[in-house]
C-alpha cells in the first residue's frame, strides 16, 4: 500500500527551504539588476544603463585596487598552494611520524583565530618592522595572505591524497618507474584536481579578504575590498554594485569550474 | 641490514621535514608569532602615542571586566566592557539559532531529494557563499535601509507610512550575520544527514511515529555532530566580526571586533586591545573544545 507520504517527509521543511534560497538569493539579485540601474535610487529603476560599470572602470583608484587584488591573490594562491601541496604529499598516506599532530595544528591556527585577532596582531608586528628596516613593499601583505591561505590550500589538497588509489604509485615503481617519472606521471596528474581545487580557494580567500589587508597595508596598497569598505564609510554609489556585479561573476564562474572538476574525476 | 634501515628511514625523515617546513615556518611568520607578540603586549602598559612601554603590568586584563576607580583604586564591574562583551556574546548566539532553525530544515530538504537534484541545489547553496563577504552585506544593506527596496514597496502597499528603522540596528547586525554564515550550517548539518540509515526512518513509520517525533527521536540526534560542527563554524566567525557591524550597525552597536579595533586606532591602548583580543580568542577556544568533544570527527581521521 502506498503511503501518502514517503517516511521521510517532514512538514514545512520544503517551503523553509525554498524561503531559505529566495532569502540567499534575493539581494543578490537586486545589487545585480540594480548595478545596470541609470539612476542612483537603490529602490526606483531608472531605466538600463551601463554608467556605472563605465565610472568603475574610469575610476583610476578601481582599477589599480583591482590589479592589486588580482596580483595578491595570484601570488598569494601560487605561494600557498605550492606549500601547502609539499606539505601534504609529506604529510598524508603515511603512518602517523613524531611531530604530526604539532604541524598539523600549525598549519590549522589560521582557520581556528578570529581574523580581527591576527589582524591587530599582525598591525603591531608589521608596523615594527617597517620602523626598524623601512620596507614598506607589497612583502607584508603577501607574507600576510600566503599564511592565512596555507589551511585553505592544504585541505582539498589532503582530502584528494586521502582517496587517491596508492596501489597506482606501487604499480608503477614496481614497473622500474624512478621516484620522480612515478611522481610525474602517476601522482601528479592523479593529485591535480587536489591541487586545483586548493588554489582556487586559496585564491578566492586571499581576493576576499577585508581584516587582515585593512591592518597590513600602507597608504596607496588599496585591494579592492578596503577600497569598497572605504567608499562605503563615505558615500554609496552604485558604482560598488557595478563592481559587486563583476564580484559576482567571477565567483560563479569559479565554483562551476570547480564542479566541473569534480564531476570529471569522478566518471574517470 | 638494520644500520642500513635506520639510514633510510633517517633519510626519509629529513625530506619528510623539508617538505612540511616551509608551509609550517610562513604560517608561524604570518599567524603564530604575531599572536606571541600580542600575549606579550598584553602585559605591558600603553605608550603615551600609541605603542607600547616595556613595563610588565595586569592592567590591561584587569580592565577586560573592570573599571578601576582614578581616586582610591578600587575596581569596579566595567558597564561598558560587559555591554559590548555581552552583546558580541548575544548577537553570536542568536546568528548560531537562526541558522539552525533555517538551515537544519534546508539541509533535510536537499538531503531527501535524488542524487542528481542534491548536486544542484548544493551547488545553489556554494554559490553565495563564494561571493566576497563585503559584497554580500552590501547586498543587505541596500536592502533594508530606509530608501531601499523593502520599506519602499511596504510604503507603496500602503502597509507603513514612515519607513521602518532596520539598518544601524542590532536586528540588522543579525541578519546580516545570518545571511553570510548560513551555508556554513547547511554544508555539515547536510553532510550528518545524508550518511543518516533510512531504514530506520521507515522502522519509525512502520510502528506509526508521527514524523516530529520521528524528527524529534531519530534524525536530530543522528544529526547531532553536524548540528554541532555548523554551530561552530557559525558561532566563531560571528563572534569575530568586524565587517558586518560596520556596515549594517553604523558604528553605534559596538561589538568586541570593533572595540579591539579601537584600542589600535583612536583608543591608542595596545596592551588593552591585546587582552580583549585574547579574551575573544578564549571564547573561540572554548568553543572549539565543544567541538572536538562533540562534533562531527569525519574529515578530521589522521593518514
Amino acid at each position: 500500500m502506498a503511503k501518502a507520504f514517503p517516511v521521510t517527509h517532514q512538514p514545512g521543511f520544503g517551503a523553509v527551504a525554498i524561503t531559505t534560497f529566495i532569502f540567499l538569493y534575493a539581494p543578490l539579485a537586486v545589487a545585480l539588476v540594480f548595478a545596470f540601474n541609470a539612476g542612483t535610487s537603490p529602490a526606483k529603476w531608472g531605466g538600463f544603463s551601463l554608467r556605472w560599470f563605465q565610472s568603475a572602470a574610469n575610476n583610476q583608484q578601481v582599477i589599480s585596487a583591482s590589479i592589486l587584488s588580482l596580483k595578491l591573490a595570484a601570488i598569494s594562491a601560487t605561494l600557498s598552494t605550492t606549500l601547502a601541496a609539499l606539505a601534504a604529499l609529506a604529510m598524508s598516506r603515511t603512518p602517523r611520524f613524531r611531530g604530526w599532530t604539532l604541524a598539523y595544528s600549525a598549519i590549522s591556527v589560521p582557520l581556528m583565530v578570529p581574523e580581527i585577532v591576527t589582524a591587530v596582531a599582525l598591525l603591531i608586528v608589521t608596523a615594527t618592522f617597517r620602523g626598524w628596516t623601512g620596507y614598506s613593499g607589497l612583502g607584508y601583505l603577501i607574507l600576510a595572505h600566503t599564511a592565512f591561505c596555507v589551511p585553505f590550500a592544504y585541505l582539498p589538497i589532503r582530502a584528494r591524497l586521502q582517496t587517491m588509489d596508492i596501489s597506482l604509485e606501487r604499480a608503477a615503481g614496481d614497473l622500474y618507474a624512478s621516484p620522480w617519472n612515478a611522481f610525474r606521471f602517476v601522482t601528479m596528474p592523479l593529485l591535480f584536481p587536489g591541487i586545483l581545487a586548493g588554489f582556487i580557494l586559496a585564491f578566492v580567500t586571499s581576493l576576499d579578504d577585508v581584516v587582515i589587508t585593512e591592518f597590513v597595508k600602507t597608504a596607496g596598497q588599496d585591494t579592492l575590498p578596503t577600497y569598497m569598505l572605504g567608499q562605503v564609510r563615505r558615500t554609496i554609489t552604485p558604482e560598488v554594485n557595478a563592481i559587486a556585479a563583476v564580484f559576482l561573476l567571477i565567483s560563479v564562474a569559479l565554483v562551476i569550474c570547480i564542479y566541473v572538476v569534480n564531476q570529471r574525476t569522478k566518471i574517470n | 641490514m638494520a644500520s642500513l634501515e635506520a639510514v633510510r628511514t633517517k633519510s626519509a625523515s629529513r625530506t619528510r621535514w623539508l617538505m612540511i617546513s616551509p608551509a609550517v615556518l610562513v604560517v608561524i611568520i604570518g599567524a603564530i608569532a604575531p599572536l606571541l607578540v600580542i600575549v606579550t603586549y598584553s602585559f605591558l602598559t600603553p605608550g603615551s602615542t600609541g605603542g607600547v612601554n616595556f613595563t610588565p603590568s595586569f592592567d590591561a586584563w584587569t580592565r577586560v571586566l573592570f573599571d578601576r576607580d582614578v581616586f582610591d583604586d578600587t575596581l569596579t564591574l566595567s558597564g561598558t566592557n560587559l555591554e559590548i562583551l555581552l552583546r558580541s556574546l548575544l548577537l553570536s548566539l542568536a546568528t548560531t539559532v537562526l541558522c539552525l532553525l533555517v538551515g537544519f530544515p534546508t539541509a533535510y530538504f536537499i538531503a531527501t531529494l535524488n542524487p542528481l537534484n542534491r548536486e544542484v541545489w548544493l551547488l545553489l547553496v556554494t554559490v553565495p557563499f563564494w561571493t566576497n563577504l563585503l559584497i554580500r552585506t552590501f547586498a543587505i544593506q541596500d536592502l533594508i535601509r530606509n530608501e531601499g527596496i523593502i520599506n519602499t514597496l511596504l510604503t507603496k502597499a500602503g502597509l507603513i507610512s514612515e519607513p521602518i528603522q532596520m539598518l544601524f540596528t542590532n536586528f540588522a547586525i543579525c541578519l546580516g550575520l545570518v545571511y553570510v554564515y548560513l551555508p556554513l550550517m547547511i554544508l555539515p548539518v547536510y553532510a550528518s544527514l545524508e550518511r543518516q540509515d533510512r531504514s530506520l526512518l521507515e522502522a519509525a513509520s512502520d510502528l506509526y511515529a508521527r514524523p516530529f517525533n520521528v524528527l524529534r527521536e531519530i534524525i536530530v540526534p543522528l544529526a547531532r555532530p553536524g548540528i554541532i560542527a555548523g554551530s561552530i563554524l557559525v558561532f566563531i566567525p560571528a563572534i569575530g566580526t568586524y565587517v558586518t557591524p560596520i556596515l549594517l550597525g553604523g558604528g553605534r552597536n559596538l561589538v568586541i571586533g570593533n572595540y579591539i579595533e579601537f584600542q589600535f586606532g583612536q583608543g591608542r591602548d595596545w596592551p588593552f586591545g591585546s587582552a580583549l583580543s585574547l579574551a575573544l580568542m578564549g571564547i573561540v577556544m572554548v568553543a572549539l573544545l565543544v567541538y572536538i568533544r562533540h562534533g562531527d570527527s569525519h574529515g578530521h581521521e589522521h593518514g
